[in-house]
């Protein structure tokens, strides 16, 4: 199962080596992980994306809070967040094309940031299943480059829903 | 104006540090320069390896935070191993290095390596000092960490230009504050309830002591809790010591090398009270299958090694000594009689006899007379091979310690841990027991005793093979000992005597005991070279 991690640490050097080298030596996988600073400068946080059953994530959280730098740890339950990913695609496009693909991006919400004689570059910002959508559509242009930034979190402060 | 040299000695000093252990290079003597002026014993060890050790031997003598120092590239490197057995036995200290100068870092030059980088899966904490003016603030952080919650080492890597470096004045932090790191050391009060009311419903229960127990100076609170409950105690290697071996209630040893009877108990237990201790694989093969026909109440002030091996029913996060206060004034309970008296059985059924050899000494009987001659607040600190399962099953500890690389293992590790247990513990008996394989890691350190004069004891197993691997060739390999026989074996009395070391080689235990006692009598460092038949089992 996939579990959202939310992590609040000092803003130092080194501080994200550590928390990516903990990953590494105690064999969890991470999808992504996605790290900047919050609205107190001192202060970043990681959103990690990471795979596991109840053990790897209680482990993962436990072994986190080991660290010096990390200030605070929080999975996120699911419907208590929302999320979003940032994502640059560039896809192969022919003069003739060229109007296709700007309906797509328009039906999909993403923004066109660069048009070259044989390619369009698009920009999107959604969640992960609203990519997979994107890129279907995408798909028989030909895909020639994805660029992503990882998740990124945020708690909810409306009605939760467990 | 101040340096930054200065200031790390002037740290140290406010930390109340009254010796360190280290061997120096380029980038690390302004350090020792400003060391050499005021009254902390700088002690030079013969490789970086054993400066961690022997720190790690004081602040287990001690209590408080060892200091051990080296310069950078191959000191720092070398010094690795002993960082992360200290890591892997919870041990507190404070490891220092040179750097070389920040303004070439990372350009590969001489002597350079990425120190906090290939330490960081195995310190607490490590900083890499960038500015001068950082430096008090970093070395009360580093005590500060290195010694509370779970001990371990923090690592504090210094570049050259760093400690050349001024500052106005010296002012060091009086508090730490550090936003991450709060451990909790007092039980949660709902779960010491919960925990003494579990025990009300047991007839089975046992405890189980682990490092944590001296680590955090519950000896005798555990102690008192076991004799008010009379609930049968077993324990973890690192355990040793937490009960006193004569003690009615304990068992012996868990594990693959343990003693039968304290595995059975654990495994018939209907409730295990692990008190600091891991249960890592060596202690408990099988932890989910022991915790399957039982519950378990976990006692640690690491919330990461609750559930990490052993599945735990009820979690106490807490500093023992503070847990134990708090569960004995709640607690009103006794283990059955019969519950004891099956466990005295057991230790009756599966005693097994030493092994013995004509021409030989015979390890386990002697270590035990041993443990009757040593004073009762003496150090014993075992290797790692058979001699650590010798010690471990056949030292009598009753006031004294036994100290040995648990987590690690690391071959070599008691030469120079009782180096730094007698430098803390002058007036007590000091001993390391080790194999030939390991004191031939690590007798360079005889160099270090001679040169200080230091009255250590050493006993070296001699069995010409690596006993431990060799034994395993035997279960597992066919009896094909591939690179495990320890051929031309040097005359470790001439070695000894090059150091001016006087030796004894013995070859039966009467000879053994004899030279033992003519040993504990004198003032000076001894080598007593016990001749052991390759075949003597671990156990």
């Amino acid at each position: 199962m996939k579990y959202t991690l939310s992590v609040l640490v000092e803003n130092h050097a080194g501080v994200l080596s550590k928390v990516s080298g903990l990953f590494s030596r105690r064999g969890f996988n991470i999808d992504s992980l996605a790290v900047g600073t919050t609205e107190d400068e001192n202060i970043s946080r990681i959103t990690i994306v990471a795979d596991g059953d109840e053990y790897v994530i209680e482990q993962l959280e436990k072994q986190l809070n080991k660290l010096i730098p990390v200030i605070k740890v929080r999975t996120l339950t699911e419907g208590s967040f929302v999320s979003c990913e940032l994502y640059l695609v560039k896809v192969r496009c022919t003069a003739k094309q060229r109007l296709d693909i700007m309906k797509i991006a328009e039906l999909m919400q993403a923004k066109i940031v660069d048009v070259a004689q044989n390619s369009i570059t698009l920009q999107f910002a959604d969640t992960s299943e609203r990519f997979d959508t994107l890129t279907e559509l995408l798909k028989p242009y030909g895909i020639r480059e994805i660029v992503r930034t990882g998740t990124v979190a945020i708690e909810k402060d409306s009605a939760v829903k467990k | 104006m101040i340096s930054g040299a200065e200031i790390m000695v002037k740290c140290l000093q406010e930390e109340g540090v009254s010796i360190l252990f280290g061997y120096p290079g380029a980038v690390i003597c302004p350090f020792f320069d400003k060391l050499y002026e005021t009254d902390i014993k700088a002690i030079l060890v013969r490789q970086e390896q054993n400066a961690a050790h022997a720190a790690s031997g004081y602040a287990r003598a001690t209590s408080k935070v060892g200091v051990c120092v080296a310069t950078s590239g191959p000191g720092a490197l070398n010094m690795i191993t002993g960082i992360a057995t200290a890591y892997m036995d919870s041990i507190p200290m404070v490891a220092i290095t040179g750097q070389v100068k920040s303004d070439v870092l990372g350009r590969d030059v001489f002597q350079e390596a990425d120190i906090t980088g290939a330490c960081e899966s195995f310190v607490k904490h490590s900083y890499l000092v960038k500015d001068t003016a950082d430096l008090p603030r970093v070395f009360k952080e580093a005590f500060h960490i290195a010694n509370t919650g779970r001990p371990g080492p923090v690592l504090i890597d210094v570049p050259v230009d760093i400690q050349q470096g001024e500052i106005e004045e010296f002012v060091y932090p009086e508090k730490v504050n550090i936003i991450g790191y709060k451990p909790s050391v007092q039980g949660h009060p709902m779960q010491i309830k919960r925990a003494v009311e579990a025990l009300l419903d047991s007839k089975k229960p046992v405890i189980c002591v682990g490092g944590g127990v001296l680590t955090s100076g519950a000896k005798p609170k555990l102690r008192e809790f076991a004799k008010l409950t009379n609930i049968p105690v077993v324990s973890t290697m690192m355990g040793i010591g937490a009960m006193p071996s004569n003690d009615e209630r304990y068992v012996g040893m868990i594990g693959s090398h343990g003693v039968k009877a304290a595995n059975k108990t654990i495994n018939e237990a209907d409730l295990i009270i692990l008190c600091g201790a891991r249960v890592g694989d060596r202690a408990v093969s099988s932890p989910n299958q022991v915790a399957k026909n039982s519950r378990v109440i976990h006692i640690d002030i690491d919330p990461a090694e609750i559930g990490k091996n052993m599945k735990t029913t009820i979690p106490i996060v807490g500093d023992l000594k503070n847990v134990l206060t708090q569960m004995l004034k709640e607690v009103s309970y006794t283990a059955p009689k019969e519950w004891l008296e099956d466990i005295a059985g057991w230790k009756k059924e599966f005693a097994k006899p030493h092994v013995k050899f004509d021409g030989y000494v015979e390890p386990q009987s002697f270590l035990e007379k041993l443990s009757e001659m040593l004073d009762k607040k003496s150090i014993l600190i075992a290797d790692v091979g058979q001699n650590q399962i010798w010690c471990a099953n056949s030292f009598k500890v009753s006031d004294g310690r036994f100290f040995t690389s648990g987590g690690m293992g690391t071959m070599g590790y008691s030469v120079p841990a009782a180096v730094g247990a007698k430098f803390a513990r002058p007036s007590r008996d000091v001993v390391a027991v080790c194999g030939d394989g390991s004191f031939q890691m690590s007798m360079n350190e005889l160099a270090t005793i001679a040169q200080n004069h230091l009255n250590v004891k050493i006993i070296v197993m001699r069995n010409t093979v690596l006993g431990m691997v060799h034994e395993l060739q035997d279960f597992f390999y066919g009896s094909r000992y591939a690179v495990t026989e320890l051929d031309e074996m040097p005359n470790f009395a001439s070695i000894a005597a090059a150091y001016g070391i006087e030796s004894a080689f013995v070859s039966s235990n009467e000879e053994a005991e004899m030279y033992a006692e003519k040993m504990l009598k004198s003032d000076k460092p001894f080598l007593l070279v016990c001749n052991v038949h390759p075949n003597t089992p671990s156990r």
